[in-house]
């Protein structure tokens, strides 16, 4: 009898979960059916617009008319770039201390932390203005170094926990069994840290990609990556919603997949270790 | 352990990091500091003047100030309220057994990966549209007048736009600490014949305490920078309607060019969210000693 109950107490939590899932993904499902249709059908009522024809015209029009590969190399270059230079900096970083923790660590930890606290308005002025008289407004080079700098403690954080949970004890074990420090370093450390790089790596990828003060702020055209390019959609002329459906679903879907992959990672890098 | 040598070693590694996000935040902050304190136009360069205390006057009496801190606070706290809520029901829900629980959970967790300029334009143009979007076809389809929900209701709309945005993060959360609960604690308050309800107020309810915690301070610093979802929907607008704090200084710097004006408002702006950083501070180093 009770295994019955349970049968039937699992049919209704699935279908619970499934609708509220469902609806919860269903403006981005909608928009990637909009994308497959012409301007004339995608402003028709839900069902003529299911119903209507599906093409691809949206998608050669977005690139031939506005140049989408180009954002899109932007976004690549400035989110992978930020990403690359701030685990540069950020892995010697987070190495020391979390091998060879001082008695000031966790204040330096929670010192970084905290300015990823201060509102991006505060220096907005003094950003743009230097990047004026640098010559670094909208330039790719500019953007790259703001996005360092803004995730550079979030990168810092989540190798640093990483890394904490490589237990010392095992390096010891090797070193008394005769490991050089070469077969130590690549054999026996290099395995335990990469899980953890990747994941730091991914997760900033994400935030650097869908990063919209800065990039809204400090590029126009040139330097432009898809958050700009698409913002130039709130003001557009005629019909436009199968063109700015194309455009998002092309702006979301690769970093849409990333994310998937990074579920877990993510908990544990937004929250600084707090929550796992 | 740690030896001397290796100790400098560290020191070296360390110090790229501390020097530049010691940069990072000294330099800018402590320039827009001294803009606050100078009557300083981008179209009057080479004009500046020393005006003391009068940008902060002016920028803290302007009756868009009253309105942006209101603003901010209604969409702080609406997103939080929204998100804490259903991210909670939507943990509890998805924690249950059922068939096709990854799936479930891709699905939930996808807005959070959307680029806040797409979701704001996609709910402004294909469901929030008064003409073509989804809310006005049913309307009609319901013999109903469309809902003109930017124009009428610009802060709830923004604040609905946000919280489906962020309510992926909390349920994620609250899920991974819905996953931690001790199931045996439960069932045994089930056997004494505990309720649903006694059970989640007396067992859930504190076990996720501290996970509730932390989304509400971390989605509070987001929160208060919110832009890009403000300037591709109302502009701030109608009137100042939908402006929060970091739209105004937007809009008072770069749309007005008063870069002393602007810098004052940063420094409030910065103010504030200090007010929160402690509390978050404090907690995530208690964190960092268990």
């Amino acid at each position: 009898m009770s295994r019955r109950i349970t049968a039937r107490r699992t049919l209704i939590v699935t279908l619970a979960a499934w609708t509220v899932g469902f609806l919860i993904f269903f403006p981005i499902l909608w928009t990637v059916l909009i994308s497959f249709k012409s301007e004339g059908d995608a402003i028709k009522a839900p069902f003529a617009m299911l119903m209507s024809d599906w093409t691809f015209a949206s998608y050669e029009q977005v690139q031939t008319r506005s140049n989408y590969s180009r954002h899109f190399m932007n976004s690549v270059v400035i989110s992978l770039g930020s990403t690359l230079v701030a685990l540069a900096i950020a892995i010697p970083a987070a190495w020391a201390m979390a091998f060879v923790p001082g008695k000031r660590t966790k204040d330096v930890l929670m010192w970084m932390l905290s300015t990823k606290m201060m509102p991006a308005v505060g220096v907005l002025i003094p950003l743009y203005l230097l990047f004026r008289d640098l010559g670094l407004l909208d330039t790719r080079t500019g953007l790259v170094i703001v996005l360092t700098l803004i995730n550079l403690p979030i990168v810092i954080w989540m190798l640093y926990t990483y890394f904490k949970e490589i237990p010392g004890e095992i390096l010891e074990a090797a070193r008394m069994d005769g490991a050089t420090l070469r077969s130590e370093i690549l054999y026996i450390l290099t395995p335990m840290a990469v899980p953890g790089i990747a994941s730091t790596l991914l997760l900033n990828v994400i935030l650097a990609w869908n990063e919209a003060f800065w990039t809204l702020q400090l590029t126009t055209s040139r330097a432009a990556p898809l958050t700009q390019f698409i913002a130039s959609y709130s003001s557009p002329e005629g019909l436009f919603y199968a063109k700015l459906s194309a455009a998002s679903t092309m702006a979301i879907a690769p970093i849409l997949i990333l994310g998937w992959f990074s579920q877990k990672q993510l908990v544990r890098g937004l929250t600084f270790g707090a929550v796992k | 352990m740690a030896t001397q040598h290796s100790k400098t070693a560290a020191r070296l590694m360390i110090s790229p990091a501390v020097i530049l996000l010691f940069l990072w935040m000294i330099v800018p902050l402590s320039m827009t500091l001294y803009f606050s304190f100078l009557r300083y136009n981008l179209l009057m360069p080479g004009m500046e003047s020393f005006t003391g205390w009068d940008n902060y006057y002016y920028f803290l009496t302007d009756p868009a100030f009253a309105a942006a801190l209101t603003n901010t606070l209604l969409l702080v706290g609406g997103v939080l309220l929204i998100t804490i809520v259903g991210g909670t029901a939507l943990a509890l829900l998805l924690d249950q057994p059922m068939w096709g629980q990854g799936i479930v959970r891709i699905l939930v967790i996808a807005p959070f990966f959307i680029m806040p300029t797409v979701s704001a334009l996609v709910w402004k143009n294909m469901f929030m549209n008064p003409v073509n979007g989804m809310f006005a076809h049913i309307a009609r389809a319901l013999g109903m007048q469309p809902f003109d929900f930017l124009a009428h209701a610009p802060l709830a709309s923004i604040i609905g736009i946000v919280a489906w945005q962020w309510l992926p993060f909390a349920t994620l959360i609250l899920l991974t600490a819905l996953q931690s609960l001790d199931r045996e604690q439960m069932e045994a308050a089930e056997m004494d014949g505990a309720s649903p309800v006694a059970r989640f107020v007396y067992i859930t309810l504190p076990h996720l305490t501290r996970a509730i915690t932390v989304v509400v301070l971390i989605q509070t610093i987001f929160l208060l920078g919110v832009f890009a979802e403000i300037l591709v929907t109302t502009n701030g607008g109608p009137g100042t309607a939908s402006t929060n704090i970091t739209y105004l200084v937007y809009a008072q710097s770069l749309l007005n060019y008063d870069v002393g004006g602007g810098s004052a408002g940063g420094i409030v702006a910065v103010i504030l969210a200090n007010i929160v950083a402690i509390f978050l501070m404090r907690m995530i180093g208690k964190n960092l000693d268990a």
